[in-house]
């Protein structure tokens, strides 16, 4: 009963909060609308009882996506009125292939069907949830039988932190920076220097 | 707790570490290490080439995510031949354009190594994986020149797109999984041979939606639409290497998938496959045409490669199969000879790209245009040259599968084709003399001109070397 | 199942509540105190006098590039849990294969590290 109320009001928020993304007038009201959605997502989750999707949608998304968005709302500085020409213009398109999308799913959905040898072949399947939590049976099999995918991952990532750097950084000439290092290892000795200085004859 | 037996996945494991000791060693020594993490990269690729060619045999690992065959044995070579020939090509290229960064051959290394998972993937996420690992490079090394407007917007340009194709193949790839409760493709396999009556509705849905997800990759019409800009934008070496390695490894891909796990599905890929492959050479003939920039040409050029390519996959046979392997290995030694000629075309003012700019070139530099002009003949599928066998086996493969119409649409957009590469030789030879380029042609891009100009040339006198092993390599996919 | 959920009803209750009390708090501010807003008292205003420009400005690149590297390592540490969780059952060959995982987004860090992408000018 609390579970079906929680449902509606999650996804009526989810549904509304959506919306509000693609009509909000500020971009960056949009952006925190995102993280409402993203929030509701991450109930909805759970009410399925995949716990571990909705941690990784409220670390990963509203933690990290939504900042770096909020970031690259801020950095391109676009006229709000201007970001909003062309929205009527393409809204038939679009609306089109949002429609044809939908029916698509709706076939496909009213006609699903199973393969009948679905029992002998599917791959790792999930653990009833009275046995383990979600994370506890992905942690059981992506480290050890999944291990190819996960380094695959890893390697991902690493291009993923290169590239970042290749096309973002600029080093910037003549700026002074700290080097503590250098400040560390200044003795006295190398600047300071006695002079013994005779009365009335200068240094 | 069963380690994996690591030995067939030998040379990714190598390309792996030696992608990461050469970015810490480039990090250490600074941008004036760009020559030997160059060189250090293409010889990692190389020795990766070379382990490929102990294994032998079928044989899976980690948990069946992965297998190395035949067939992609004869795949990654062609890939190692892409990629270190590319950095080769940008050597000198980077050096006078100022762009030189040691990153840029071990993105490339890295990429590599993504083509190399996507070859050898039996999985749809290692598929997946793979396919995320290359383009993530690749979309970097697009916009490689950051402050070069063009080849920024062609950067941003492939990534959005890439994105977008990434997002529709693993819409598919869940509808697949939803449906069997596999994504292993022995498992895929096993579920569809043993299906009786009509498909179901939810895999056909999610295989239409792998195949867009593909031939974006491979940038056949109507999926094509980044191929021009990215092409005219990214630097001359990177279209180069874009031209062949990526299309190359997502041609792999696309059979060893539609083959493989999908081979019972034929009928109903088939159709789409012909539309794809009959909008890509008609379109591809057609729309270079009216192209003066030289790589916007080649670009429109490579789609309709791509759509001959495709016609030996329509033909789902073993023929078919072994034609598009054929083709693939002749269309790398055509693209990158013909890119060694764009990047010869250079002035004192810089890079030029017009065709135009081509005139009289056989009177200025008689080897190289004579060499442009073998290459051409040899696109344009001008018989004895290698690309009139390439087109050769495919048609024969089609013919034999019943797919008369479709091989004779393919003969017919060849011969428009043609138009376009013999305009070219056209300019080269007789129209009036245009300013001299400069002789500054490097000796490796030289060395790698001939030897491509060479197999394209010799390829009649010898060309079971290649046809025998893509004959082993197609006929892996059609065992048990 | 259920008793996943009943776990997380507090969590629901104590949205629920945090929900209610900001409605409150809005709507009365809204309703007790006296609206009576004219151009002048709702417009932007510095220390007194208007503003020169805009309040929005332009953020630097760099904001952005801190912002990539935090999604990277953020996604590493999402890895991290399962991790932690199922360490006892997977054995030694799971912890390794986490380090090796370590490794590889280590080279990232002592990449980023050289190059200079973690100092602010």
């Amino acid at each position: 009963m609390i579970a079906a109320i929680a449902f509606y009001c999650f996804s009526a928020v989810a549904v509304g909060s959506a919306i509000m993304v693609i009509s909000a007038r500020n971009p960056v009201h949009s952006v925190l609308f995102l993280i409402l959605t993203f929030f509701n997502a991450a109930g909805l989750f759970i009410l399925i009882g995949a716990e571990f999707i909705a941690m990784i949608l409220i670390v990963v998304y509203v933690g990290a996506v939504a900042v770096l968005f909020l970031f690259v709302v801020m950095m391109l500085d676009i006229g709000f009125a201007q970001m909003r020409e062309g929205f009527l213009q393409y809204l038939p398109v679009g609306g089109l292939i949002g429609i044809i999308l939908a029916v698509e799913l709706i076939l496909v959905g009213g006609s699903w069907s199973l393969s009948s040898k679905i029992q002998q072949i599917r791959s790792s399947p999930t653990p009833s949830l009275e046995k383990m939590t979600n994370t506890h049976a992905i942690g059981n099999v992506l480290y050890t039988e999944y291990i190819y995918l996960f380094q695959g991952a890893g390697l991902t990532l690493l291009v993923a932190m290169v590239g970042a750097i290749v096309l973002t950084l600029r080093t910037r000439r003549g700026v002074k920076k700290q080097k503590i290092a250098k400040q560390i290892a200044r003795r006295p000795e190398d600047s300071v220097k006695l002079h013994n200085v005779q009365t009335g004859s200068g240094v | 707790m069963v380690i994996p037996n690591l030995t067939p996945a030998i040379a990714e494991i190598f390309l792996a570490c030696s992608g990461m000791l050469l970015l810490v060693y480039g990090v250490f020594r600074g941008d004036s290490s760009v020559r030997s993490v160059s060189w250090l990269s293409v010889l990692s690729i190389v020795i990766a080439g070379v382990f490929l060619s102990f294994g032998d045999g079928r044989n899976l690992t980690f948990n069946g995510q992965f297998i190395a065959d035949d067939y992609a044995r004869f795949m990654k070579w062609l890939v190692v031949l892409g990629s270190s020939l590319a950095v080769v090509m940008s050597i000198s290229y980077n050096k006078t354009e100022k762009i030189e960064k040691f990153e840029y051959p071990i993105l490339i290394l890295f990429s590599t190594l993504g083509m190399f998972m996507m070859v050898s993937a039996n999985d749809l996420i290692s598929l997946y994986i793979g396919l995320e690992l290359q383009s993530l490079a690749l979309y970097v090394v697009a916009a490689f020149r950051r402050d070069s407007l063009r080849s920024s917007e062609a950067g941003l340009k492939y990534f959005v797109l890439g994105a977008l194709s990434s997002g529709m193949l693993l819409y598919g790839a869940s509808m697949i999984y939803g449906f069997a409760g596999t994504t292993s493709f022995d498992g895929l396999a096993v579920t569809l041979r043993g299906g009786t009556g009509e498909p179901a509705v939810g895999l056909i849905v999610g295989l239409v939606f792998l195949i867009t997800g593909l031939a974006f990759k491979v940038s056949a019409v109507p999926f094509h639409m980044w191929t021009p800009d990215v092409y005219e934008g990214a630097p001359t070496p990177v279209t180069a290497f874009f031209a062949v390695a990526p299309k190359i490894a997502a041609m792999a891909l696309f059979v060893r998938l539609l083959i493989g796990p999908f081979g019972v599905l034929l009928s109903e890929w088939q159709q789409v496959i012909i539309l794809i492959s009959v909008a890509s050479m008609v379109f591809g003939a057609v729309a270079a045409l009216w192209q003066t920039n030289i790589k916007r040409l080649l670009a429109y050029s490579s789609i309709g490669h791509v759509g001959y390519a495709l016609v030996g996959l329509a033909a789902g046979s073993e023929a078919g199969v072994r034609g598009v392997l054929i083709y693939m290995a002749i269309y790398l030694a055509m693209n990158v000879g013909t890119f060694c000629c764009v990047l010869a075309m250079r002035r004192s003012s810089g890079m030029v790209e017009n065709i135009f700019d081509l005139a009289g070139l056989s009177r200025n530099q008689p080897v190289l245009a004579f060499a442009f002009a073998a290459l051409m003949f040899s696109m344009a599928g001008i018989p004895p040259l290698a690309g009139f066998f390439g087109k050769f086996y495919i048609f024969i493969a089609a013919v034999d599968a019943g797919l008369v119409v479709l091989a004779i649409l393919g003969v017919l957009s060849s011969v428009v084709s043609a138009f376009y590469y013999l305009r070219i030789i056209k300019i080269m030879f007789f129209d009036e003399s245009a300013e001299r380029f400069d002789r500054a042609i490097t000796g490796e891009i030289r060395l790698i001109l001939t030897v491509a100009t060479c197999f394209v040339l010799f390829f009649f006198l010898r060309p079971g070397l290649i046809v025998e092993n893509a004959e082993s390599a197609a006929r892996v996919l059609f065992v048990g | 199942m259920d008793g996943l959920l009943r776990e997380y009803l507090p969590i629901l209750i104590f949205i629920g509540i945090a929900t209610a009390l900001a409605i409150v708090i809005l709507l009365a501010s809204f309703i007790v105190a006296r609206q009576r807003p004219d151009s002048e008292k709702v417009s932007p205003y510095e220390c007194g006098f208007a503003p020169f420009n805009d309040a929005r400005r332009q953020f630097d690149v760099r904001f952005y590039l801190v912002a990539i590297l935090f999604i990277i390592f953020d996604l590493e540490v999402a890895f991290l849990f399962p991790w932690a969780i199922s360490l006892s059952s997977i054995g030694i060959f799971g912890f390794c294969s986490m380090l090796l995982f370590l490794v590889i987004l280590t080279v990232g860090f002592i990449y980023e590290w050289k190059k200079g992408a973690l100092e602010w000018e």
